[in-house]
């Protein structure tokens, strides 16, 4: 499903990330864990099509992602790869429902799930509501419930703890992987927060022990 | 979800700066609606009311003041001219048909013009009810003059002297109304029609009632063997040579003067012109600061929006979708400012035309639309695409990943 092969990325030559290959099946999980500054947000970058790596190749669902281009490139991301970033950032015009119709738009999906999915992430009530009436946690789980709206093959998560409770932390990363589990989608979540190491068994370290 | 909707979500999302946007493009645009639409139904209409009419002879003055008080109603008459004088110049060989007008009375601000029958043919003149005057004051009313001031056929009034309201009335001799005209759209509607006869007779002193039941004259000049005074006369002529001859004619006798109306028309709108070039510069000012504050508010926004931009990216928004989205948000800004701009344009005129409803744009009307506005919008959304083209083209650049790790 992703697959990870020789890819070198460095934004200047005395700085090499150290970018290990990865080979994942439909349904598996990843946690690749590293420090502040040790390329845990680029990697993810490179795997969620958003930055070109210098050399090496990505496929997802048998697809060499950075061979399209452009447009084609957008859609494919769009629909393919669902990204959760570390600050959750939601489109503050739109209400909770419209974020993800817009994911569905973007992306040529029909969004039939989408009221399902905000039920299950405990925010159908708000689906109406302005974004910037949600709290925090409620933010977070819109921007998951974004990234679940066109039912990707792959997750991609960057940090998506670290502003949060041990409570909350723990609540997200069940979802997560429920949610992955559930759609039978590949999830990689790039952290250094050691609670979630807990959750995930198939683990990489990367930039050193932390 | 669509790219209209998003974008009129993000201009919702800041109603003051985009109310101040679209109001202040509007305000500009309303002074262009103002100004297509007097100057289009006002050119029409002071073109309408003098068909027909070659030249306008009078006592001496200015001669734009002779063309506004005999064709148009407006202006004060320059004076009034011996009946001898007039007579003689009907017989030149020049004049197809000459029309006496004897004015210088009002009811309730309504002018009262003592004329022929010719008059009411030269507009073509139809009858709503009654027919037209046959014995000293007699009279038929403009449609408009029947409407507002509510009266009927067989009802009566009385004069008062002078051109406008408010000066002393005649009392002795009250009009009869004898017919009233279709609406016409032209200078009638608001004209109280009458025989020269009537205008003579309400101004004698002495009252000789034998004369008051004798028939008036239907057309040339009423007989009579007193002096007497008529105040302009209109003139056709018989052939183009008049054109070039009656004029310098009729100028270098001392008493009269000719002027002619499509010479005097196009000199007013000559110097109305540098008026009318002067609000339309102050109106494209602020158009252009208007363009200028969308453009500012764009650009603006757009740093705040980057974020948003590439989280919209990373969902599968293309980036000329972006440059759409940027786009549409000015060109809705200025669709909005250009519908609102024609809407108060035209509440402007309607406003306008109510308060000086006896007045030069009395006649006017709001309520049409000219294919003329459809060109304000077009130059709107021109306008608001030059405003977003910077903006969208950013827009369209950003880098997703150099923007999502920024944060």
């Amino acid at each position: 499903m992703l697959e990870a092969k020789n890819i070198e990325f460095h934004y200047s030559p005395k700085q090499q990330f150290n970018i290990p290959d990865l080979q994942l099946s439909q349904g598996e999980q990843l946690l690749i864990l590293g420090k502040s500054g040790s390329g845990k947000t680029t990697i993810l970058n490179i795997l969620g099509g958003l930055l070109k790596p210098l050399k090496g190749e990505i496929r997802i669902d048998g697809t060499s992602l950075y061979s399209i281009k452009g447009a084609p490139l957008d859609k494919f991301r769009g629909k393919n790869i669902g990204i959760i970033f570390q600050k959750a950032h939601v489109l503050e015009p739109l209400t909770v429902l419209e974020n993800l119709m817009l994911a569905n738009y973007f992306s040529g999906a029909k969004g039939d799930k989408n009221e399902n999915l905000l039920k299950e992430l405990g925010i159908f009530d708000k689906r109406n509501a302005k974004v910037n009436t949600l709290s925090e946690g409620e933010v977070q789980r819109l921007s998951i419930a974004r990234a679940l709206a066109n039912s990707p093959k792959v997750i991609l998560a960057d940090e998506p703890t670290a502003s949060l409770d041990d409570v909350n932390a723990a609540i997200v990363v069940k979802l997560l992987k429920e949610q992955a589990e559930k759609y039978n989608a590949v999830l990689i979540i790039v952290t250094h927060d050691q609670r979630v190491k807990d959750h995930i068994s198939n683990q990489i370290t990367i930039g050193g022990k932390l | 979800m669509n790219m209209f909707k998003l974008s009129w979500k993000y201009l919702i999302s800041k109603p003051l700066s985009t109310g101040l946007n679209i109001l202040l493009l509007a305000l500009g645009l309303a002074i262009i609606t103002v100004l297509i639409l007097i100057q289009d139904q006002f050119e029409n209409k002071m073109t309408k009311d003098a068909e027909g009419i070659d030249l306008v002879v009078g006592a001496k003055g200015s001669p734009l003041q002779l063309i506004l008080s005999s064709i148009y109603h407006i202006d004060f008459p320059t004076g009034n001219i011996d009946m001898a004088d007039a007579m003689a110049l009907s017989k030149n060989r020049l004049i197809k048909n000459i029309i006496p007008l004897g004015l210088g009375d009002n009811y309730q601000g309504y002018r009262i013009v003592g004329t022929n029958h010719d008059y009411l043919e030269l507009y073509n003149a139809k009858m709503e009810t009654g027919s037209a005057w046959d014995r000293p004051f007699d009279v038929v009313l403009g449609s408009e003059v029947a409407s507002k001031l509510g009266l009927k056929l067989g009802d009566k009034f009385i004069g008062s002297h002078g051109i406008g309201s408010s000066s002393h009335e005649h009392d002795e001799h009250p009009y009869t109304i004898t017919g009233i005209l279709t609406p016409m759209g032209n200078v009638l509607d608001k004209l109280i029609l009458t025989s020269i006869e009537s205008v003579w007779y309400t101004h004698d002193e002495d009252h000789d009632h034998g004369k008051f039941e004798a028939p008036v004259a239907k057309t040339g000049f009423p007989e009579t063997d007193e002096e007497r005074e008529v105040t302009s006369l209109l003139i056709q002529y018989r052939n183009p040579m008049a054109a070039v001859q009656l004029p310098r004619f009729i100028n270098s006798k001392s008493a009269l003067q000719a002027a002619s109306p499509s010479f005097e028309i196009s000199r007013l709108f000559e110097l109305l012109g540098v008026g009318v070039k002067l609000v339309q510069g102050l109106a494209i000012v602020i158009i252009v600061i208007a363009g200028l504050g969308i453009f500012i508010a764009l650009y603006n926004s757009l740093k705040e929006r980057k974020y948003d931009l590439a989280i919209m990216r990373t969902l599968g928004a293309t980036s000329g979708q972006l440059f759409v989205h940027i786009l549409l948000e000015g060109v809705i800004l200025t669709f909005l400012g250009a519908i609102v701009g024609i809407a108060i344009g035209h509440l402007f005129l309607s406003v306008l035309v109510m308060q000086n409803e006896q007045g030069a744009i009395g006649g006017l009307t709001a309520a049409v639309f000219l294919k003329e506005e459809i060109w304000i919008i077009v130059y709107a959304i021109i306008v608001g695409v030059v405003a977003s083209l910077i903006p969208a083209w950013n827009a369209y650049q950003t880098d997703i990943a150099k923007q999502l790790t920024k944060a």
